[in-house]
Formats: structure tokens, sequence, C-alpha cells
């Protein structure tokens, strides 16, 4: 059974590796600066030329591309193909703002379809399998992304989509789903909603689940695994680069091995904009070497990272990325700190609690009050109010360790923080509507 | 065992949300035989004994409460002074803690009937026997 996609790709040498993405930058740096005017500009500004770059050491002296810039050069800015070649779009799930847009010539979607087929084989996926896709297919790349490469690989594709639950479980059943891509907060209440149908994981023949697109932490992947009986891989996209498939984990759960025949990262200090050493925390930055319609360079993610180029058990040799452990936009600055959901997220699983939660942020007397509603574990429920209040207590004293700052913490029935299907909304940011 | 079945439901904090589960109760015709409700800022634990406590607890269980079942004891308290801390004294010095204690509602002339949450029943009801304290039986506590 074949380990790898592409092995000849994700095993390839660094140095080897190093000099495709020398060849594959000089030719899209040219390519961008011909057909991209809103680039040539940007770089023009900078004094900077194609013939400048002329290996990837090159790449710092580029101009960055923000998501602002996205959205002043839409819809057709940062277009370098004409739309009689390109065949599809797709659109960011606006979770941040102003909704952006992304096309793609079949040759991108081919190879976006084979960064997911490289994906699922990493999870031990094969023509054998059946795989149900129950991310949101349309606009949003995560459903289309993983369905491609389902398709490559050769398994037998459930284009289920999001949402429909009952539905979800009984193709899972009947049709013996093996592997399961969708949001990783979709797949903890798929695991939730198979215990409440009195199911156990030895109901399903699931074996392992694919899941991105928003952020989750390591507590989260080991309650999702129990309730599934599967084992649960990280998979990183973002629909300005191409989707799902940026970078996905291998079998060792170690972090996600970056594609980087197509995406160069650089992890940069995202309030000087200079490039940090590989195994520094900074914010992830990607280059586009090989897309055609919509070749993004030196594109800002927001997401706070870091790399390495450690050596992996799994044989791939593709550079590695760690579980982004926020967004420099996700982050709330509280009482002067900076406080990311999935620290909450972490003491929630640590403690027991379901990841379902909702972070109120106000500003009462000018000052700034941080409320999380968490929902009461049941079998933790006891008759003795001192039990419930100790609990709580202890809850809001692990989430003081972990912020540094004393939220309130209130406990609320069990399944009444309303789930998502697609991303969840965890924040209430109220300071802001006063501003 | 001379035990009560008690019931306690996590209540959050909301208008309504009490009426919302007496009224759920009340259409089941399961009877509160006397409850207690014990709270805090953002939720209470409405503690009952019903006539009826495994089609309660099915109820709850169908209408997605979250509730626990505990065994209480019932003591038939004489309506006069010094009932209740004699049972007390007759409890601390068996050496066991009591948590909660509420009274009973129901209408029995010259009795003061309450409700007992012990960390350790057996010796209670041992100690309240060997004291000729009177003790509810399920059927008296459900059934009247």
């Amino acid at each position: 059974m074949a380990k790898y996609w592409q092995e000849d790709i994700e095993t390839m040498p660094y140095e080897d590796m190093k000099k495709l993405q020398n060849e594959r930058l000089v030719k899209q740096v040219h390519h961008v600066y011909e057909n991209v005017p809103y680039y040539k500009a940007l770089m023009d500004e900078k004094g900077v030329t194609p013939d400048d770059i002329q290996t990837v050491d090159d790449l710092h002296k580029l101009p960055f591309l923000t998501k602002a810039d996205l959205r002043e050069a839409y819809p057709y800015g940062l277009l370098a193909k004409p739309l009689s070649e390109c065949v599809r779009i797709h659109s960011t799930s606006g979770t941040t703002g102003k909704r952006v847009v992304a096309f793609y010539t079949q040759h991108d979607i081919d190879l976006w379809e084979d960064c997911c087929a490289r994906a699922i084989t990493a999870v031990g996926g094969n023509a054998d399998d059946v795989c149900q896709v129950a991310y949101g297919y349309g606009l949003f790349t995560g459903g289309m992304g993983l369905h491609g490469g389902s398709h490559k690989v050769g398994c037998l594709t459930l284009p289920m989509s999001s949402g429909n639950t009952e539905r979800q479980i009984q193709f899972m059943r009947d049709l013996g789903a093996t592997i399961l891509c969708c949001t990783p907060s979709y797949a903890a209440y798929l695991g939730e909603s198979l215990h409440d149908m009195g199911l156990t994981p030895d109901d399903i023949k699931l074996k392992a689940g694919i899941f991105g697109a928003e952020p989750w932490t390591e507590e989260m992947r080991c309650s999702i695994e129990k309730s599934l009986g599967i084992k649960a891989y990280d998979i990183f996209g973002l629909t300005e680069i191409s989707g799902p498939g940026v970078s996905f984990e291998c079998e060792t759960q170690t972090g996600m091995h970056i594609n980087e025949d197509h995406f160069i990262p650089e992890i940069i200090d995202p309030d000087t904009g200079e490039v940090l050493p590989e195994g520094t925390v900074g914010e992830l930055v990607f280059t586009s070497i090989t897309k055609e319609a919509f070749p993004l360079l030196r594109y800002r993610t927001r997401d706070l990272c870091v790399l390495s180029r450690k050596k992996c058990a799994c044989g791939r040799t593709l550079i590695k990325m760690a579980k982004p452990m926020g967004r420099s936009d996700d982050m709330l600055i509280i009482r002067g700190v900076n406080v990311f959901p999935s620290q909450i997220e972490t003491v929630l699983i640590e403690q027991g609690y379901s990841p379902n939660y909702l972070i109120e942020v106000d500003r009462q007397n000018n000052t700034d009050t941080l409320d999380i509603s968490v929902e009461l574990n049941p079998d933790q429920f006891s008759d003795k109010m001192k039990d419930v209040q100790d609990k709580e207590k202890s809850l809001a004293e692990a989430m003081k360790t972990m912020l540094g700052i004393n939220p309130k913490v209130h406990l609320v029935s069990p399944k009444t923080i309303a789930r998502s299907e697609g991303k969840a909304v965890r924040v209430i940011d109220r300071r802001k509507l006063h501003d | 065992m001379d035990t009560i079945k008690q019931i306690s439901i996590f209540v959050e904090n909301q208008p309504g949300k009490l009426a919302e589960l007496t009224r759920l109760i009340a259409d089941a015709n399961i009877d509160l035989r006397t409850l207690s409700l014990a709270d805090t800022r953002d939720f209470g634990i409405l503690r009952v004994i019903v006539n009826k406590p495994d089609e309660a607890e099915k109820l709850l269980k169908d209408n997605d409460w979250t509730y626990k079942t505990a065994d209480v004891i019932g003591v038939k308290l004489p309506d006069r002074p010094g009932g209740v801390a004699e049972v007390l004294e007759v409890i601390t010095a068996a050496n066991v803690n009591v948590e909660y204690m509420y009274a009973f509602v129901n209408r029995i002339p010259g009795r003061a009937d309450t409700v007992f949450r012990v960390d350790d029943i057996e010796t209670t009801l041992k100690a309240l026997r060997s004291n000729q304290i009177e003790i509810l039986t399920p059927d008296e506590a459900y059934n009247g």
C-alpha cells in the first residue's frame, strides 16, 4: 500500500527541494510582475524588480500582501490569468470581515487536489477507503478540496457537506465510512450525537479523521479520538493560498508537513515584518510558486506558528509547521493581557468540560470584563451545592493560571451553547460595539 | 431500605426556567411531594421528592435536563420546640455529617417531617432507630 501520494516530492532531499523552489519562484515572480498590475505597483514602490529574485533567499526583498490588499483588489485586482482560463472561484468564510475571492485554473485545481490527496494518503487512505466529506460544499474550500483529493486517491467519496447530523451518522454506518473530513468542532458534535443515539465507536468503521479550518487543541484531539474511536489528523489551508492541504499531518501527529513544492513558508515578526529564524514563533507567510490564476507572493496569514525542518519519522522531508497557536487577529487583548480562545479550550478539556464555550468580553466602568460560559458536564453535577461550586471555582482558578487574568465562569446546562456545523462562533466582543 | 429517592436538577438562573421545569413535571401528572431550591448567582439546584421517581427520571432524561438522584432519609418529627435539634444531636453523636436538610410539605397535624441528606446513611438509620425516632417509609414519602 502506498505510503505517499507523490513520494519523489514528499521525500525529496532539501537541496533538491530548494532548487525546485528557486526555479518555480523565479518564474512565478515574472508571471506576477507581468500580469498583476496591483502587485507590480507594490514591487515598483519598493524598488524591486523580478531580476532581484534569483533564489528563495531573495524572498525577503518582495513586498507583503495582506488581507486588506485582497479586499482592496476585490474582485479581479490580483487575477493573473484571463478569466477564460479560469474554471472556478472559492471564497473565504468571512469569519473576519469582508469576503475574499480566489480564482483557479484547471491546473490550479489539479495541484490543489494533489495536495489533498497527499493528506489523505498520509492518514492511511487509499482506494479501498470510504471518505465522508462533511465540510461545507460551495464557496468554502473545505468540501470541494477534500472531495477532489478523495477522488484522486480513489476513495469512495460521500459528498455529505456539513449539517444534517442524523443523516451523517446514518451514512457513516450504512456505507461504512472509514475517513471523516470536517471541522474539528463538527467532529466533536458528531461524536456527541453518536453517543446520544446510543451508539459507540464499535458501531462505525471510521479509522481516521482529517480536521481543519479552525483552531483546535491537543485536548480536543484526544476527546474526538475517543468519542469516534479514530486517529484525528490536522490539516491546514487557506482560501487565499488554495484551500485545505497547504499543509497536513502524517501518522506521527506531530505538526503539519507543508507542501513546500507549491507554497514557500516564512515566519516573520508581525510587528517589524522581519524574517525570523527557524524555530521562532511568528506570523506565517506563504508564497504560492505554482498557482496560475491567483498567485499570491508573501501573503501574511495572521496565523502565529513555528516551523521545523527536523527529520520526521514518516520519511517526509517537507518542512513542518506546528499547529497555529492563534491568529494575530483572533487574539483578544483583555486588561492588557493577550488571550487566545485556544487557551480557554485547553483548560476546559483538561477539566473534563465540553469544548463548547462562549467568551463574552465587555467594558464596564473602563475595565474589561471577561465572562466564559461553560456547559456543565452531567457527570460532574451533584445534588450538593458545594461540589458544584468547588468545580466552578477550580475551573475559574485554572483559567486564571492559564490566562493571567480573572474571568467570570458561568456554568450553563449541557448542550445549550449553540453547536456549529462549520466554523464555531466562540467570542463576542461587545467592546467593539461601543467604539 | 427506608430511604427516599430524591432528584436534584440543575436549573440555570434565567427567567422562566423554574416554571418550565415544574410545568414539565406537572404535565406528566407527577406530584411534587416536597422540594427545596439552593441557588447561586448563575444557577440553582432544585431538589425534589415526587410520587413517581422513576417516571420523573425518565421524563427529565428525555427532555435533556441535567439531574442526579440521591438517597435521603425522611424523619417523622414532632412539631414542637426541640424536634429538629434532638434528631440532629442523634446524628451528630453517630459522627455523621448532614449535607443539607429541608422540611417535608405534608399536612399531618402535629408532625414536621424533615428530609436529611447525610454522608453515611446506614449509620444514621441505625442511630435514629436506636433512639426510637420514626423514619418515613418510601411509600409514606411518595404517596402520603
